[in-house]
């Protein structure tokens, strides 16, 4: 199976990185998982931490690249501190969904992908959360609004404008409780 | 074990769970509290119960009454009439249509009353955090007859003849998967659940997940003694935190009982479970690329044979099912072969679980016999087409599958029927559309979803969905030409039989079925430039009927163009050259005047 990591060098000092990766005991198929939980804490993955993940591993840092370019819910760039996202299911494509995305590109004048240049804003689109019957669908920090409109898309803007860190149980909360 | 007298059974589903069921169900436990009953009443978060439509969703156990679209506000008086006072609130209950009667007990609606419940049987009944309410429902109980009591070749014959066969889409045969892994000497071996259920429309595997996750886990020991794997993967969706969350809790609630990990139930059989966070690459649900993601490389497919039952995760024997799959193995050891064989048709047994979504009336999950006729699903179960709109076509099996239009509706449901009429059986998504869905727009919404989730690996996927994306956009603009027809076939084929896995091999399907069943929607596209369901941008106008606007200003304040010119109590007027056509007009025009329009020439 995977293999145990080499300690590397002297420094021992536990930084956040350092302390995840001793959570997978430091096996390099746990890589994925690794920079999960990287971006979970920092919200992205900056190219400092890249490295670091690349020497704590022992791994090419073009492996550690190759994987985090790859995968969708990893971004090498510095998200916004609300985020949008717009789920583009088949429900939601049916229901009306694209124009829910356009509107919010419009609005918050950014494309789907992109963060806003003050950074407080990361529009985001999602192939399905599967939560059809609320169709269409937007996920903003983590609360959900179903059966969206341009209206109400008004309305989720302004309370995201409004509101400063306010914590609610629902799903898209769970995965960060362990 | 403490005995109450009703159990409000709050669906905590996802789908509930956005609409608010954790907040109700504090609610209902205040309430319960506040008025003495704690001692009386239990309340209990369920999994999915799979009428999303009409979340919040309660059933009061035993009477089998159940509740609706319940708000924090209705908890009081629900409490007491119906707890205190014995009197169930009509007004709380369904109502099939508007000016019938409110339907009691959840039996009796239609929604349910076709439904045949085997993987999703212990729905909205228990608590899927607690493995206690698991095991008073039969659960483990197979796995302890595999463990002490049967053979790996017994539990092998036994799932072969049950017929069951793959519910992620292809159908493979289980049994004969196990009893190739099964007669591979090298050790170890593995079990992965996939469980990467990327499909846009279809959730049944996070239901079955977050309502019974016992099911899984049982259903993968019984599958660890029969091929003999020591160890197993399950590999959930990142946008899945609540199936991850109770997935987790089930493993520790088993290794803690003894049923998961060393000597398993004292039998001397090792086996344990290590949950794997997918990270969002729809390809990682191909087996192959699964098991790159789950060895910590890019999620590319490998190519096909070796089989992963002989060379699978580090090359070693892995069997990797479904989580549908898995979730079949401990009812049909229970009930036995002969009982699971029964249901279904001559080469599609048991039952599958269908999402139905879309332009229909009752969206939510369902479990149906295979074999039932399509119209018994979208019609009998789905209630039909919202708004007295067209039934136009259901689309079955995602991105891999087709859409199925009105005059197959009596098609029965199995792998071979499905894959005839050029759709899929798939994961089970089913979508249906009406007459106000453009079927170029849906086949190009599909080849833009597959483009851009094809991983690069091989030419005729990463350029020929690309290219077959552009010829979809260029008829959706109403700039194709009469030669694209016949380019975007002859690609189709192409991409079909070059590519590599699953994900190219079946990405032409949307395309392939719609022109086989809507060839006239594209024709209109493209001879005569016009969209006929008005959804194509480039091909319709919004117009402001004068005789029916009264100038109250909704559309020119919600126009983000500034489009719309008018003054208070005069006619409104659209500038065709400023409209970006995003509808938002259409959209906020007062339901009683509906002075905007769409048209198309």
């Amino acid at each position: 199976m995977a293999q145990k990591r080499k300690m590397s060098g002297t420094d021992s000092k536990p930084t956040a990185v350092r302390r995840i990766i001793a959570k997978y005991g430091g096996q390099r198929r746990a890589i994925i998982p690794i920079l999960q939980d990287i971006q979970d804490r920092e919200r992205w993955l900056s190219s400092q931490v890249l490295e670091e993940v690349a020497r704590e591993l022992d791994v090419p840092l073009a492996h550690v690249y190759s994987v985090a370019t790859f995968y969708k819910s990893l971004s090498l760039e510095p998200r916004g501190r609300h985020i949008c996202t717009v789920c583009m299911g088949t429900a939601c494509h049916v229901r009306g969904g694209t124009a829910i995305l356009e509107h919010f590109e419009r609005r918050l004048r950014i494309r789907a992908g992109q963060t806003s240049p003050d950074r407080e804003y990361t529009l985001e689109r999602v192939n399905c959360l599967g939560a059809c019957a609320l169709a269409p669908l937007v996920v903003a920090d983590g609360r959900y609004y179903s059966q969206m409109t341009e209206s109400k898309a008004n309305a989720v803007l302004e309370t995201l404008g409004r509101r400063s860190e306010r914590p609610h149980r629902n799903p898209s909360g769970a995965g960060r409780r362990r | 074990m403490k005995y109450y007298r009703a159990h409000l059974l709050v669906c905590a589903g996802t789908g509930c769970v956005s609409c608010g069921a954790f907040t109700l169900k504090e609610a209902l436990e205040k309430e319960v509290a506040r008025r003495g009953l704690a001692d009386e009443v239990l309340v209990v978060a369920t999994g999915c119960n799979g009428f999303c439509e009409r979340g919040p969703i309660m059933m009061v156990h035993p009477e089998g009454i159940f509740y609706q679209r319940l708000t924090v506000e209705d908890v009081p008086f629900l409490v007491e009439e119906h707890l205190l006072k014995g009197r169930p609130i009509q007004k709380l209950m369904y109502v099939p249509s508007p000016g019938t009667a409110p339907i009691p007990k959840m039996s009796d609606i239609d929604f349910f009353k076709h439904q045949r419940l085997i993987v999703l049987r212990n729905r909205g009944r228990i608590d899927p955090e607690r493995i206690e309410d698991a095991i008073a429902y039969d659960g483990y109980e197979a796995m302890a007859k595999a463990l002490t009591r049967m053979t790996a070749e017994e539990i092998i014959g036994e799932i072969t003849a049950s017929g069951l066969r793959g519910r992620g889409g292809a159908g493979f045969p289980t049994g004969r998967k196990w009893d190739l892994c099964r007669r591979e000497k090298a050790r170890p071996k593995y079990l992965i659940c996939n469980g990467d259920e990327g499909d846009p429309g279809a959730f049944m595997d996070r239901s079955v997940l977050e309502a019974d996750p016992h099911a899984v886990l049982e259903g993968m020991v019984v599958g660890a003694k029969a091929v003999g794997a020591a160890k197993g993967f399950i590999y959930i969706r990142n946008e899945y935190p609540l199936a991850l969350e109770r997935m987790g809790i089930a493993i520790r609630q088993g290794r803690k009982l003894g049923l998961l990990g060393k000597d398993i139930l004292g039998s001397g059989f090792d086996f344990d479970l290590e949950i794997v966070r997918g990270a969002g690459a729809f390809v990682s649900g191909e087996e192959t690329a699964l098991i790159a993601s789950i060895e910590g490389q890019r999620a590319f497919p490998r190519p096909r044979p070796p089989y992963p039952a002989q060379h699978g995760l580090w090359g070693q024997p892995t069997v990797i099912n479904n989580v549908e799959t898995w979730a079949n193995i401990p009812s049909i050891m229970r009930r036995g072969a002969a009982w699971f064989s029964g249901l279904g048709t001559e080469t599609s047994k048991g039952t599958k679980i269908f999402s139905l979504v879309g332009k229909i009336n009752n969206t939510g999950l369902v479990e149906v016999p295979m074999g039932i006729r399509l119209r018994d699903i979208v019609f009998g179960i789905g209630g039909g087409i919202p708004g007295g709109r067209e039934f136009k076509a259901v689309q079955i099996g995602g991105p891999s599958g087709g859409c199925i239009p009105n005059q197959l509706l009596d098609l029965p449901v199995d792998y071979e029927s499905l894959s005839r009429a050029g759709a899929m059986m798939g994961s089970g998504g089913m979508i249906v559309m009406d007459e106000d869905t453009c079927m170029v727009d849906i086949a190009l919404y599909f080849l833009r979803f597959t483009q851009e989730e094809s991983c690069g690996k091989c030419a005729p996927c990463r350029i020929g969905t690309r290219q077959m994306a552009e010829i979809l956009a260029r008829i959706a603009a109403g700039e194709g030409g009469p030669e694209d027809l016949k380019k975007l076939e002859e690609l189709a084929l192409t991409v079909k039989h070059g590519s590599l896995c699953g994900l190219g091999q079946t990405a032409p399907n949307p395309v392939l079925s719609t022109m086989r069943y809507f060839l006239d929607e594209y024709r209109a596209h493209i001879d005569d430039r016009r969209c006929p369901a008005l959804v194509c941008k480039n091909l319709i106008t919004f117009v402001i009927e004068p005789e029916k606007c009264v100038g109250c200003l909704l559309c020119l304040k919600n126009c983000p163009a500034n489009a719309v010119a008018g003054e208070p109590k005069k006619v409104h007027v659209i500038d065709q050259a400023a409209c970006i056509k995003c509808g938002a007009c259409f959209n906020v025009c007062p339901p009683k005047i509906r002075a905007v329009s769409k048209t198309t020439p």
